[in-house]
Formats: C-alpha cells, structure tokens, sequence
C-alpha cells in the first residue's frame, strides 16, 4: 500500500466501550476502515480515524482536490456518513472537514493534551441534536412572464409593461416584508425550544436548491426531546404567508455548535 | 410544511439513509467542526478552505451577497432563555 496518513472525523465519547462495532465494515473517507484512538486504555474519549492515501492529502494535493466539487463531495459525504454512525450511538463532536495528522500516535498525542476540553465538551452536548432551519421567499407566479395583456386592457403596450412590472416588485416586496415576519416568528418558535443558534450564509450559487431565494440559513441546538415541537412550531410559522417558505433539516450531529475547543461554553436555556 | 427532500419533517426519522443537500452538508462541513491543528495544515481557518475550493460553485460564502435586508455573517449567538 501507498504511504498513509491519518484522517480524524470526530471525536466522541464511547460510554459502554461498544462503539467501535458500530463503526465495523463501514467505509470511511478513501473507503478506508474507520477506527478509534484512546489516549489511554479504556479511556471514554475517543477519536475516529482512517488510514489515507498520503499523496492525495498533504497540503498541495489537497489544495487542488478541493477544487473538484466531485472530490469535495465524496469526501464530504464519507466524512458525515461516519458522524452520523458515531452519532447513532454516541455524543459527537465533529472535526472540520479534512483533518489530518501524519499517523495516530500524532493523533493519540493531541487526544492527550486537549482530553480536558474535549470532555467538557461533549458533556455540554449530549442529549443535544442541531437543526437547520431555512426561510424562502418563493419566486412570483409567472414573475419573468411577458405582460398580461388582458389584465391592462386599454393601456398602451408601454404603459401595460410597466403596471405589469410594478405589480410583479410590490408582490416581491410583499413577500420580503412576509419573510421577515416570518423569520421573526421563527426565532421565537425556536427559541421556545433551542438552546443556541448559529446563523450561516443564506445559500445562493449552483449548488443552492430553490425554489425561490433563501433568505436565512440558521442552525439551531436543540435537545433531542425537544425536536418535535421545535419542528412543528417552526414550520408552523409559514402558514398564512402564501410567498414565504420554511424548511427544517435535521437532525445533524452538532456541526455548527462544535467549532472550537476556545469559546464559550454552550449556555443551556432556563426554563 | 416541508423539509429539503420534500417529505414530512419528522424529528424521529432515525440518522442513517438520509441523502442530506450537499450544500446543507458543506455549510457545516466547511464553517463547522471543531477546528484543530493537524499536521498537515491546510492554514485550515475557514475563509482559505472555503476560497480554496468553492470560489465558483457556492457564491453564497463570498463575502458579496449579503442576504437582502442585512449581511448576515456566520456568528455564534448563544441564548439563555
């Protein structure tokens, strides 16, 4: 086999020490094997690895395969698939894609110096799922339509347009004032049930999926319990405003919440 | 009432055998995670991944399209209550 490095997804925390089945026969990133690294023996905290081909993850080729929205995607589809089974079983920490260390004794080490903080860490997470919840403004019926003729009859051709384009913006309008009422009402659904958000970009380019345009893209940590009626609160929202979307996806492991070892810890929500 | 694949949100769908958007997934892969130093560093702040790979494909992490009625960057807003 080609020289290897050590790829880490994830740390987590293996309760009952049975983690590692769950994680046996699944294909990793490079569909490599995925295994865990303790700091000591029978240490809870563990860390996700895989062996992978070194040629293709040392910094230049890595630079220039992430280029390759094909590339991107496999990896980044490996790299949740493994999550999503620790996360199956275990409280996770996710690491930022590409993560890679020269081999697991260098991953054993870092494992033993921020042992501490990834503990802390986890135990502020558990029990707790993130969501994402996006808001749409939904494009016009037949927004780039020509003119409806019927509709302006006894107006010139000129004159038509633009009675007919000036209806189209104040529908937009309306339906970017709807939004933010909406968004509005949606912050207060959550926070009924979130214990923290963390707002992304909206989404725009190829990759973004209509319809219509996002306007906000928030993630939000919610306790498992909770998932139900943060969703159905949430989505609930958009009822009554016809131009105005909202979608939630989950439940993710806490990506969004799970950022650095630095700041501060999650604050839980008083009831 | 919808999530992104069209189907019922149901909070008790089990993780496995989902196809998330890949957007939705790069979103959290790319702007989350806990960041560490690996040895082989990609100077693996977010911004220089990011630009490294998407510059084209996800317009909506450059930094020229604010959301339309506030420029919304990713920023922790941890709440009590």
């Amino acid at each position: 086999m080609t020289e290897a490095v050590t790829y880490a997804y994830a740390v987590a925390r293996d309760d009952d020490g049975t983690l590692e089945t769950e994680l046996s026969g699944l294909p990793g990133v490079a569909d490599a094997p995925v295994r865990l690294v303790r700091a000591g023996q029978d240490d809870d905290v563990v860390v996700a690895v895989s062996p992978v081909p070194a040629q293709d993850f040392r910094e230049e080729a890595l630079r220039a395969h992430l280029e390759d929205m094909d590339w991107l995607e496999t990896v980044a589809r490996a790299h949740h698939r493994v999550i999503e089974a620790l996360a199956v079983r275990a409280t996770v920490l996710p690491l930022r894609l590409a993560t890679v260390y020269l081999d697991e004794e260098r991953v054993r080490l870092m494992l033993k110096d921020s042992r501490e903080a990834f503990s802390t860490q986890l135990s502020e997470m558990t029990g707790l799922v993130e969501w994402g919840v996006k808001i749409y403004v939904e494009d016009p019926p037949a927004a780039e339509g020509p003119a409806a003729p019927s509709a302006e009859a006894g107006l010139s051709p000129g004159r038509a347009y633009l009675s007919h384009r000036s209806a189209q913006r104040h529908a937009r309008e309306d339906a970017y004032r709807e939004a933010e009422q909406v968004s509005r009402d949606v912050e207060a659904a959550a926070r009924r049930h979130a214990v923290a958000r963390v707002q992304h970009r909206p989404q725009q380019g190829e990759l973004a999926r209509g319809p219509g345009e996002n306007v906000v893209n928030d993630a939000y940590l919610v306790p498992q319990q909770a998932a139900d009626g943060f969703c159905t609160d949430v989505l609930r929202t958009a009822d009554g405003a016809p131009g105005v979307r909202v979608e939630a996806t989950g439940p993710w492991a806490p990506y969004s919440f799970a950022t650095s070892l630095d700041t501060e810890p999650v604050k839980r929500a008083t009831p | 009432m919808r999530t992104a694949n069209g189907l019922p949100a149901t909070a008790a769908e089990p993780l496995p055998d989902r196809q998330v958007a890949l957007i939705d997934l790069l979103d959290r892969l790319l702007s989350g995670g806990v960041v560490l130093t690996g040895d082989l560093v990609l100077s693996i702040a977010d911004i220089d991944l990011v630009r490294v790979s998407l510059n084209a494909l996800i317009v909506s992490i450059s930094e020229q399209n604010p959301a339309p009625w506030a420029a919304v960057p990713p920023v922790r807003d941890d709440h009590e209550g």
